[in-house]
């Protein structure tokens, strides 16, 4: 900070159009992680009404049958299942990281790799088994 | 830089570490959900009643959404605190976060405890 050659300003390319940034692998998981979040606080309250209204009555369980057999219905929990499990498998990483634990470049795209490798076909396969 | 100790209060750190502690609960439970649903495979609103029916459950249960409300405050507010800087909008949107995961909280309460 102290240094004058800090004053003048080096040349660095300015990509601030989202369009144009590349984002690497692990700030893919970063913004993910931060959106999935998002959108689950935002769910929170469909989640608790569907809670509430399968395990209040069985005409609420029933009637929550004939929602989900819906394609779209599938899709939206299909989606926020996907936000849960990227959140989670992030999470874990972030707190491995936290703990000084493949912070390295190469270990670090890697394990951001794996939470896709491992949240996507577990969504799929959660996905399949609720829905089909 | 001033001493900071990890015993010592109001660094900023309880919120960061809060986060962490609970999303680590929160793990659990939904490895544990996961293990019981596929135990149990509920298919009808008697068996999926009975999920959440024993005692122990709906304490877990409990514990799972006390550390989301947790867990979701300080997470949101770093997304406001990112994003939204002035002063007034800030304090409006973090309010309006509290109430909207309290009322959750009291909702959840009434879902597990009736």
């Amino acid at each position: 900070m102290s240094s004058t050659t800090a004053k003048i300003p080096k040349p660095r390319p300015k990509h601030l159009d989202l369009m144009k940034i590349r984002l690497p692998l692990p700030g893919w998981v970063s913004i993910m992680h931060r959106v999935s979040g998002a959108a689950m606080f935002v769910a929170l309250p469909v989640i608790l009404w569907l809670l509430d209204l399968s395990l209040g009555t069985e005409v609420g369980f029933d009637a929550l049958r004939e929602i989900f057999a819906l394609w779209w219905v599938k899709l939206g929990l299909a989606a926020l299942l996907w936000g849960y499990l990227h959140h989670f498998c992030a999470g874990i990483r972030y707190l491995m990281l936290d703990m000084h634990k493949g912070v390295d470049l190469a270990s670090a795209r890697m394990s951001a790799g794996a939470v896709y490798i491992v949240s996507i076909p577990l969504t799929a396969l959660i996905a399949w088994r609720l829905f089909l | 830089m001033k001493q900071r100790i990890i015993v010592g209060a109001h660094y900023g750190f309880r919120d960061w570490l809060g986060q962490r502690a609970t999303a680590v609960l929160m793990a659990f439970y939904s490895v544990l959900l996961l293990v019981v649903l596929l135990a149990r495979k509920p298919g009808d609103y008697l068996s999926w009643y009975g999920v959440f029916s024993p005692a122990w459950m709906k304490v877990a249960t409990l514990t799972f959404i006390a550390c989301l409300l947790y867990h979701a405050w300080v997470g949101i507010r770093d997304i406001w605190m990112d994003y939204v800087k002035p002063t007034g909008v800030r304090l409006v949107l973090q309010v309006g976060t509290l109430v909207w995961l309290l009322a959750s909280g009291m909702w959840a309460l009434k879902i597990f405890l009736q």
